[in-house]
């Protein structure tokens, strides 16, 4: 074909164009490189590690970070943490139930007009520790903790950054670098300082499976459950996806042999 | 023996609807329609961009069902959507990865344009409302892009609409009426979401337009030689290029669906998954990479007006372009130095992406260290995309008008059909 070439030119150069649109360069820290069982087409939540991340947010992280757009129930839906075949309805599911039992939210008005205190239900989304942004950062020495419904989305390799933050704390600034007032130094982070203190440490919370809960143990369940949290669809998507290619592809074939059979006598 | 003895009604019912509201002879007279047998691939864009426009108004009309254009709302509805609406986490995807493959095929249906001269004589109002389609794509692409409501979003949103600024005396006016208000907020999120609602249907319209453009003069093809005797240049729409169309459509929705299920957000930028905050700017306000080439362009003018003025005659050119280009000779087959100079054009366009995605103050290559301070010295991303913005131009307002006077085509076959019986390997 005399095209070819050109054909070539311009495919190359249109898969550079996306990259480059795509690729916009992170000019961070390095970071490090862990790997996530939910990577690649045909990645997975490690349910264990999802749940044992849970327990991390529960017990540590949901001090101070919300994590609003995610409803209880979730948790028990297909591809999240503690999805049981034998309660496909969320709601239904004893492990839901309790989780959900474990929070109090603030409902009503009643039919005095009162708004009242109750146990949270499945249905209802994780409440947040402060009520509003002031007060969080009133907490938090004037820094907001970031919500967590989509945080790994929302930065640059999402997953080895919030991993990578976890585990780069360091006790002492090196020489040269000025820690202001109630900060502390992270390599991970841009520019050194954070606000947040270390959230980690070794035996920070007992798993129950026996895992020993180091830091990189801990971090690395708590990016898988937030990686969920922020994309709880996402085996489903793939199962689809699949499903959506192999019938793409069989279906391209038939119109390849239609084609061949429409112009087999016409030369073109 | 001709091949289009036009349409004849059999039953009944067809005679009597025929006379009345020629409705299937429409159809039939779209599609048993003369097309040359000697087409490419690069002809199955147009076919796939309608699939896709198609796509864009389903998938669009379901999300609007659910989201909400406002500025607390907005953003919340989107994660809605995505987690409890059913396919929701399918639809979102589709649609926003949707706009990136409409266009990257439209791009790709441009250059093909240009290559082969389809919009010379007698394709120029063709060509002229395919501009404008492209035009109101690039709105409803960037108004699209508001409604989630994310940093990206909004701060897209300010730039683009401070650039009317830059007008003298009215600049100011301009933008407050774009607004609605002092600054981008509930008014500007809420005429974006209506104006994005609408403005796909005038561009199904103007497809319309287009499609019939296409039906007074017939399809262009590789040659660029007009159709001479249509029983053997050319050959019915259908079967044979719905079938070929269809292969082509297929191919590239796999391409489609592999963005949507396995990397749905790998055209996005990940700020947009944060709330917009007034008080916040990103450090890196980037557009969509599709108006990338463009965004280059605005920021390789030191003055505002004139970098505004240079972005939007980008496009404007492309309405005159017809007559700019000089050469009598459509296809570029048969022009070895016009063919030279496209090429160029495309990696200067891919380069000004490239521009558009980087900091005006990075290094394309480094050449040495400056003496004094030890930095890296080389060519800026500003200077490159002021050389590529400056060739984008020269190819239009000079290239193509000089050549067509001086360039010494090659010899063109005397009929389509001839130079399909030439080139004797059967098409892979």
């Amino acid at each position: 074909m005399r095209l070819s070439k050109l054909t070539a030119t311009i495919f190359a150069t249109v898969a550079l164009g996306t990259t480059a649109g795509s690729a916009i360069a992170s000019e961070g820290p390095e970071l490090k490189h862990v790997e996530f069982s939910f990577e690649g087409p045909f990645g997975t939540y490690d349910k264990a590690a999802a749940q044992r991340g849970f327990q991390v947010y529960q017990e540590s992280c949901s001090n101070c970070h919300s994590m609003k757009l995610v409803a209880i129930r979730s948790l028990g839906e297909p591809g999240g943490p503690f999805y049981d075949e034998e309660h496909p309805n969320a709601n239904d599911n004893p492990v839901i139930k309790a989780i959900a039992a474990m929070f109090t939210v603030t409902d009503g008005p009643d039919s005095e007009g009162d708004m009242f205190e109750r146990p949270a239900k499945p249905f209802d989304h994780f409440p947040s520790p402060f009520p509003n942004e002031q007060a969080a950062r009133a907490s938090n020495g004037g820094a907001l903790p970031p919500d967590f419904s989509v945080l790994v989305s929302a930065r640059e390799h999402g997953p080895q950054y919030i991993y990578s933050i976890l585990t780069s704390y360091e006790d002492e600034a090196p020489d040269g670098v000025e820690l202001r007032d109630g900060m502390n130094y992270n390599p991970a982070f841009k520019g050194g300082q954070i606000g947040m203190p270390p959230p980690l440490f070794e035996d920070l919370v007992e798993y129950s499976d026996g895992t020993k809960a180091s830091v990189e143990q801990m971090a690395h369940d708590v990016v898988t459950f937030m990686a969920w949290a922020s994309d709880p669809k996402m085996e489903e998507r793939k199962r689809m996806g699949w499903m959506v290619m192999i019938y793409l592809f069989i279906f391209a074939l038939l119109m390849y042999g239609s084609y061949k059979a429409v112009w087999r006598d016409v030369e073109h | 023996m001709s091949g289009y003895p036009g349409y004849d009604p059999k039953s009944g019912f067809e005679k009597w609807l025929d006379a009345r509201l020629p409705i299937i002879r429409l159809g039939y007279d779209t599609f048993i329609f003369p097309t040359p047998r000697n087409l490419n691939y690069w002809w199955t864009f147009g076919g796939i961009l309608a699939v896709i426009l198609m796509s864009q108004i389903i998938t669009g009309i379901i999300l609007a069902m659910h989201y909400v254009p406002h500025v607390d709302l907005a953003f919340d509805s989107v994660q809605h959507i995505k987690r409890d609406v059913n396919f929701g986490w399918m639809l979102q995807p589709m649609h926003a990865v949707g706009a990136s493959m409409m266009f990257l095929a439209v791009y790709i249906h441009m250059f093909r344009g240009i290559y082969y001269g389809s919009y010379k004589s007698p394709r120029e109002v063709l060509w002229i409302v395919g501009v404008v389609i492209y035009l109101l794509m690039m709105a409803t692409g960037f108004m699209g892009y508001v409604l989630p409501w994310g940093q990206m979003s909004f701060w897209g949103a300010t730039v683009i609409t401070n650039l009317f600024s830059a007008f003298p005396l009215i600049g100011e006016s301009i933008t407050q009426w774009l607004w609605g208000g002092f600054a981008v907020d509930d008014p500007t999120l809420n005429r974006f979401f209506s104006l994005h609602f609408v403005l796909p249907f005038a561009i199904l319209g103007l497809v319309i337009l287009h499609v019939w453009a296409l039906h007074v003069p017939g399809n262009n093809n590789p040659t660029g030689v007009s159709v001479k005797n249509v029983d053997k240049d050319t050959l019915p729409f259908h079967p044979y290029y719905t079938v070929k169309d269809g292969f082509a459509i297929v191919v590239f929705l796999m391409v489609f669906v592999a963005f949507v299920f396995f990397m749905p957000d790998a055209l996005n930028h990940p700020d947009n998954y944060i709330r917009a905050n007034p008080l916040v700017t990103p450090p890196h306000i980037v557009p969509e990479w599709y108006y990338l080439p463009f965004y280059a362009m605005l920021r390789a003018v030191p003055n505002k007006l004139g970098g505004v003025i240079t972005m939007f005659g980008a496009i404007a050119v492309l309405f005159v372009l017809p007559w700019l280009d000089t050469s009598k000779v459509r296809s570029m087959r048969y022009r070895p130095l016009a063919k030279l100079f496209f090429i160029i054009f495309v990696l200067a366009c891919v380069g000004l992406g490239w521009a558009g995605a980087k900091s005006p103050t990075d290094l394309v290559f480094v050449t040495g260290t400056d003496a004094a301070t030890g930095a890296p010295t080389g060519l800026s991303f500003l200077w490159f995309a002021r050389i590529l913005t400056l060739y984008y131009y020269a190819f239009f307002v000079v290239i193509l008008p000089v050549l067509g006077l001086v360039e010494k085509p090659k010899d063109r076959p005397e009929s389509i059909e001839k130079s399909v019986l030439k080139s004797a390997p059967k098409e892979a």
